[in-house]
């Protein structure tokens, strides 16, 4: 493992002390991390421990009460547009708009985000994901892991910098597991992943850096090695974080 | 923001607007919409456009409001209901599209709609030039007065469609708050209100009701002021609307 590097160009996501409370309830709780280009973060915590709404600041959907988010360079309160455009986000349960077609919806995002060949884009996100045979049928037609392949396929369709999924994999048998973690894998050159997830097999197979989180803050940050080496597996190491139980 | 308020707007039109025909239910209100601005229009009982013999078309016009009421909230309520039922407002918003943006895109798309909806109502204009000589003047005013009257209550469903996850709901209060708004048109509930309240409420309440600024225009009158209240009516509505989602699309 390479020392960080303070090089502005490679730290692509930059989060200071994110906080954001829904009237009584804490939900994030000053969180600060940052990414690199080639980084893929497990953000992992028990359900309710802020994973959705941390991320959901991140991509500019939420106004966080304080705290800062910088993606490539731009900041979320200043220009939350640019770091949008920067954004490949599958948020959970991959929600799609169901009557229209793998390539209507592909058309319509890669339209959204003003790409100059729409036809090219989705042929390439289609191509990447493997939706070619379904390609002209409506969304709600679907298997659930074809959709979750639609959200996918619409995350990365014009190349971001910067992925965040919220739970690519729930509810996904092993193979169509096997398929997404492949694509994370193949992605994770060129950008900054962070995917959340209490899929903890999944942390160890495709991240190489693990947050661990509860009750909207930080526990933990670190890398599945060293998480696993501390008690001898993860599942271990998540219960003594999360809950306090000794090992 | 700089210039860019309505970022998302052409790409949302689009994708709402085809969305209506995508799916049984624009080809159904459309049917629904002809034949019963058609019967409302012939009916011996309420336009009597064959029995009076003028080449005029204020028994067609006179109808609409009343349609509007019910059917406009049918074309506005899916528009936010739906996109927060099923999460896509989250990956909506999410997009480099600006809330503005997308408000507008969904509101011009649900009018683009109802204009279509209000051009197939042609065979009525080509029968009373076919049989009479009508005078074109309230025939371009009043229909006018029917987009703007559509742009009004077509506000007034996106408001509650972005107030609630549930179409129905949705449907409901849309149709109840569009009542109100032309209930307070009838000479009998602004005598009422004058009764109670006294002063110049009466007025006020006139000056308020959407179906005296309709007939207004109907009656061939291009006012100004109608005009305006139709305009800063659908505009409150659409920026209230906006709070409004600002507010509840995280819920």
């Amino acid at each position: 493992m390479e020392e960080p590097r303070q090089d502005s160009v490679e730290t692509l996501v930059e989060v200071r002390d994110l906080t954001k409370h829904f009237g009584p309830i804490q939900a994030v709780d000053g969180i600060s991390f940052s990414l690199r280009r080639g980084d893929v973060l497990g953000f992992l915590g028990p359900n309710g421990a802020g994973k959705t709404t941390a991320m959901k600041m991140i991509t500019g959907f939420l106004e966080p009460d304080h705290g800062t988010v910088r993606v490539a360079g731009f900041e979320v309160a200043e220009d939350s547009l640019a770091v949008r455009r920067q954004i490949g986000y599958l948020p959970e349960n991959a929600p799609a708009y169901g009557e229209m077609t793998v390539t209507g919806f592909l058309t319509f995002v890669a339209r959204l985000r003003r790409l100059p060949d729409l036809s090219a884009a989705v042929d390439r996100a289609i191509g990447r994901t493997g939706l070619e045979g379904v390609r002209e049928q409506s969304i709600e037609t679907l298997s659930k892991g074809f959709k979750r392949r639609v959200g996918l396929a619409q995350a990365l369709i014009h190349d971001p910098a910067v992925l965040i999924l919220d739970e690519p994999t729930d509810g996904l048998d092993p193979n169509q597991k096997a398929v997404v973690h492949q694509l994370i894998g193949e992605l994770a050159a060129d950008t900054a992943i962070i995917l959340s997830t209490h899929i903890l097999e999944e942390v160890e197979r495709v991240c190489n850096r693990a947050i661990v989180v509860s009750r909207g803050k930080i526990l933990e940050d670190s890398t599945p090695a060293e998480l696993i080496a501390r008690t001898g597996n993860l599942t271990d190491t998540f219960r003594q974080i999360t809950q306090g139980v000794a090992a | 923001m700089r210039g860019e308020r309505f970022v998302g707007l052409a790409a949302v039109f689009r994708r709402e607007l085809g969305s209506y025909f995508s799916s049984p239910l624009g080809y159904i209100f459309l049917v629904i919409f002809l034949l019963a601005s058609g019967y409302l229009t012939l009916s011996r009982d309420f336009g009597r456009f064959l029995e009076l013999r003028q080449a005029s078309l204020d028994p067609f016009f006179q109808y609409i409001p009343w349609l509007f009421v019910v059917l406009v909230p049918a074309v506005a309520m899916r528009l936010w209901a739906e996109e927060r039922k099923s999460g896509t407002v989250e990956l909506l918003l999410s997009l480099p599209v600006t809330l503005p943006g997308a408000y507008l895109g969904k509101f011009l798309a649900g009018w683009a709609f109802l204009g279509i909806a209000l051009v197939l109502t042609w065979p009525v204009v080509y029968q009373v030039a076919r049989l009479g000589d009508p005078d074109w003047g309230p025939i371009f005013t009043g229909y006018l007065a029917c987009g703007l009257a559509a742009a009004a209550f077509l506000a007034v469903g996106l408001f509650f469609s972005a107030l609630t996850q549930n179409q129905v709901v949705a449907f409901i209060l849309g149709v109840a708050a569009s009542v109100v708004f032309l209930l307070l048109g009838l000479p009998q509930s602004q005598q009422t209100v004058g009764q109670y309240f006294g002063g110049y409420t009466e007025e006020l309440v006139t000056a308020l009701s959407l179906v005296d600024h309709f007939s207004t225009l109907t009656r061939g009158l291009l006012s100004l002021g109608s005009v305006l209240f139709f305009v800063l009516f659908t505009v409150g509505w659409l920026l209230a609307g906006m709070l409004v989602l600002e507010r509840t699309k995280a819920q």
